[in-house]
């Protein structure tokens, strides 16, 4: 009995101490442990919450909630009428973090930048392989090596950039958790005392919050830093605690151990919003859940058997069915919440007897062909394989035979991407800055075959469009090429586009000012509680 | 007896080779590459992956990738994960303890609650009170662990609020690990709340893990009891007039113990096993979780070690309870 009262008092007191410590902190419920805390070689969501929305700043930023690039640690630039330098003038008195294992002596400045660039680009840079077996996935992926002729600093606080050719998207790629920017002098420290690798351990950085304490695959604390060039944050500790099944982060913030967390599973979103102390926002995710035919292989090099084989398919039905609630029906390759979408855009309509009149008129029957079902559950597209078989009854009716092939995941896209690929492969993809270019560039140009262009499709006018675009600065008239292209990219059908998913984030009421990204990113500046 | 340690240490050896040969065979027979595994949507250049395969050894003779592989082994090199860059050794010694915790609070559960339910089902065969306890044990022990755990968490701790819903202590604590063993830093932290906070975690991972050992004891103990009550020494005890809590504590009780620590001890493996998923529904930052994000992310290093080293440790607790069998029936080490 004694022991039971000094269990309940005991209780009592950690209730206590809960609720106290509360009034200041926020509880994240984080869906995987990040790898480390450098953003640089980074490449996962998870990753990149933790790190570079966290403890570091970029010189440009993203405005909250929204594509649209605003001053970050440069608090201004300027770009030459022919698009190929930039100068960004950095903002003086910006600090960096100081830590137990690290005390910076200056600001900011422009020696700061070009480290944070050099050591991803200048294969002699000490830093360049300062992990074993690291990549610089996004500054590789994003082309930044093609694009980026020189990075100078002009004077302490002037950057300036200069580009092989005009890049309209560049100034949104400076925005991305790659281009983050780390501490010169730390590394400088780092490197004398032989340490390298505590770099992406013990990060130093310039963001709205400090890194305290990390117990692998468990807990994350930071605490909001004092001297952040924005000002403190509202909120004192910010905790990520880490838990990765769906359903499991749902209990937890039913049951008040977090007040917020990411990606709730389908299944759980109705209960979730059923219940009274929660609010679930939700946006239109900036992705693309598609169908790429291999415009290189008969008769998909036919673009009315294309046509017809998209026709013959009831996407309705399958966005019904297989996102729950949570998809759009996709026309375009690009979102409706993208800038330059073209909504005059008609998309074919589902019609099984039309489908059937023009295969026959393409001289195709009876063909049999493989039709490629991702094994894994994306954002994009979270069950391919009940899509798979969907498509498969579809394309039944109209006498198309479709086998469905599956391989793991990184084998899936390793083979898909091969040209003499046989049948339609189901793929997707997340907006990376924003920018159109981020989806035509990347996954229609013809630069694009064999790494991301899943359809093998090389148009010339689309080309042409899609890269004058790409070189042009003006966003009307940028805008008017995309719209011309995504046109052009309707009536070729390389792909069938499937739909664009919704992002949902449940939350505790008492989290104030919380604004969802875009780009699916989560940070927790400006974030606060309620009393 | 130091003649049966020996003999026993020198069966460990080949043990240990095809263990090596199994971790390292096994990441390889999944499909997937863990070149590309590491890359993320934008993968890498065929020039990079090139480099990388080089430098990771991959491009080298299986055989060969598997001489350098036990060569790390027997220097104490585990290698470095593939994900996280750091060494495997360090990551897996910083979880090790949680799962350890668990796994023991786990056991203690199937032990305290399987061997009295064993014991009376046993003295009342037949009853309903054995047929009851027995089909209980049966349900437990098909019960699947995600399912059964996913279950307790929504009704004890979503729907009732009586424990938590996962994790290994309440987030207000921030205490700095000592030992790992939670219950043993918040005692040395001095924090009697967080200890209690750091117990009512382990309730609900310790039923969920501790059920099918729960059920494996119980019947176990049950068909040692029965076996033992049929023994003449019992009815001897009971013809001296001893009372039958007496008969059955002390000289039934007693024998039947044997088999079931033997049963006990081939549970390891098993409390391993489960730890894997019992982690994951729990957020338990244990090897099982670690074990399984490995594997989802193709780190050969990590799972090659991980499997040898979680092989290595079942081993050496069998071991011990060989040893410890021994000494308590002698009659073993001659055999």
């Amino acid at each position: 009995m004694k022991l039971m009262k000094t269990l309940m008092a005991a209780t009592a007191m950690a209730a206590l101490a809960v609720g106290t410590a509360q009034a200041s902190q926020l509880i994240y419920c984080s869906e995987a442990s990040p790898s480390h805390f450098d953003p640089g070689p980074q490449t996962g969501g998870n990753d990149f919450d933790a790190s570079a929305h966290t403890i570091y700043d970029r010189l440009v930023e993203f405005a909250p909630g929204s594509t649209e690039l605003v001053p970050g640690l440069a608090e201004s630039w300027e770009i030459s009428e022919d698009g190929l330098e930039y100068t960004f003038k950095l903002r003086p008195g910006v600090k960096f973090h100081t830590q137990p294992y690290f005390t910076p002596t200056r600001d900011l400045n422009a020696d700061d930048v070009l480290f944070s660039f050099e050591r991803q680009w200048k294969q002699d840079n000490p830093w360049y392989e300062y992990l074993p077996g690291m990549t610089w996935d996004y500054f590789q992926g994003m082309d930044m090596p093609g694009a980026i002729n020189s990075i100078e600093k002009v004077d302490d606080l002037t950057v300036k950039l200069t580009l092989n050719e005009a890049n309209a998207p560049m100034l949104a790629n400076l925005a991305m958790q790659f281009a983050s920017i780390v501490s010169k002098e730390y590394a400088d420290q780092l490197a004398a005392s032989g340490d390298l690798a505590s770099f992406s351990t013990q990060p130093v950085g310039t963001g709205p919050f400090q890194l305290v304490d990390y117990q692998l695959d468990s807990v994350i604390r930071y605490q909001a830093f004092p001297d952040y060039f924005a000002g403190k944050q509202p909120i004192d500790d910010l905790i990520f605690a880490i838990t990765t099944d769906a359903s499991v982060r749902a209990q937890r913030l039913i049951a008040g151990e977090c007040d917020i967390m990411p990606y709730p599973a389908p299944a759980d979103i109705p209960t979730l919003q059923g219940n009274d102390k929660l609010t679930v926002l939700e946006a239109e995710g900036l992705n693309i859940g598609y169908m790429a035919y291999n415009t290189t292989e008969a008769p998909f090099d036919n673009v009315n058997v294309r046509k017809a084989l998209s026709m013959a398919v009831d996407k309705q039905a399958i966005v019904d069915a297989v996102y729950e609630g949570a998809g759009q029906l996709a026309k375009n390759l690009i979102p409706p919440t993208m800038w330059s979408y073209n909504d005059a855009v008609v998309d074919h309509v589902y019609d099984p007897e039309a489908a059937k009149k023009l295969l026959e008129e393409a001289g195709v029957s009876g063909l049999t062909t493989d039709l490629w079902a991702m094994p894994v559950s994306r954002p994009y597209n979270p069950n391919a394989q009940r899509v798979a078989e969907l498509i498969q009854a579809d394309w039944a009716a109209v006498g198309v035979t479709a086998n469905i092939v599956s391989y793991e995941w990184t084998e899936y896209r390793e083979r898909g991407k091969q040209e003499d690929r046989k049948g339609p492969f189901q793929i997707g993809w997340s907006g990376d800055n924003g920018d159109p270019d981020n989806f035509f560039g990347t996954l229609f140009s013809c630069a694009a075959i064999g790494v991301s262009n899943y359809a093998s499709w090389c148009n010339e006018e689309f080309e042409g469009l899609i890269q004058n675009a790409k070189a042009t600065t003006d966003p009307a008239e940028r805008t008017a090429l995309y719209e011309q292209a995504q046109v052009l990219f309707k009536q070729e059908e390389p792909v069938l586009t499937l739909a664009h998913s919704k992002v949902f984030m449940p939350m505790n009421k008492k989290v104030l000012n919380y604004t969802m990204s875009p780009l699916g990113t989560h940070s927790f500046v400006g974030v606060s509680i309620a009393e | 007896m130091l003649n049966y340690i020996l003999r026993k240490l020198a069966l460990i050896i080949p043990t240990l080779i095809g263990i090596s040969i199994c971790a390292f065979a096994f990441v390889r027979v999944l499909p997937g590459d863990p070149i590309l595994a590491m890359a993320g949507q934008h993968g890498v250049t065929p020039e990079r992956y090139e480099i990388l395969k080089e430098q990771f050894g991959y491009n080298l003779p299986i055989w060969q990738q598997y001489f350098n592989y036990v060569g790390g082994l027997l220097q104490g090199d585990f290698g470095v994960s593939l994900a996280t860059k750091r060494p495997v050794l360090n990551e897996f010694f910083t979880l090790f303890p949680a799962t350890v915790e668990l796994a023991l609070m786990a056991m203690l559960f199937a032990v305290a609650v399987g061997v009295p339910f064993g014991v009376l089902a046993a003295v009342k065969r037949g009853s309903w009170i054995d047929q009851l306890s027995m089909s209980v044990a049966l349900a437990g022990y098909s019960m699947p662990i995600f399912w059964w755990g996913l279950l307790l968490m929504m009704f004890f701790s979503a729907y009732l609020g009586w424990t938590p819903v996962s994790g290994r202590i309440a987030l207000s604590f921030f205490l700095k690990p000592i030992t790992g063993f939670m219950l043993i830093d918040t005692l040395l932290h001095g924090n009697w709340a967080a200890f209690v906070s750091a117990l009512r975690h382990l309730i609900l991972p310790a039923i969920v893990l501790g059920t099918i050992p729960l059920a494996v004891i119980a019947r176990q103990t049950r068909s040692a009891m029965l076996e033992v009550l049929g023994e003449d020494y019992v009815r001897t005890a009971k013809a001296k007039g001893l009372s039958g809590r007496r008969v059955v504590n002390v000289h039934a009780l007693r024998n039947a113990m044997i088999p079931v620590i033997t049963t006990i001890g081939l549970q390891v493996g098993l409390l391993l096993g489960g730890a894997i998923l019992t982690e994951t529904i729990f957020s338990w930052p244990g090897i099982g979780k670690w074990m399984i994000d490995s594997i989802s992310k193709r780190d050969y290093v990590a799972v090659q070690s991980g499997l040898f080293l979680i092989a290595c440790i079942v081993m050496v607790v069998n071991l011990i309870v060989d040893v410890l069998y021994a000494v308590i029936n002698p009659r073993i080490r001659v055999k």
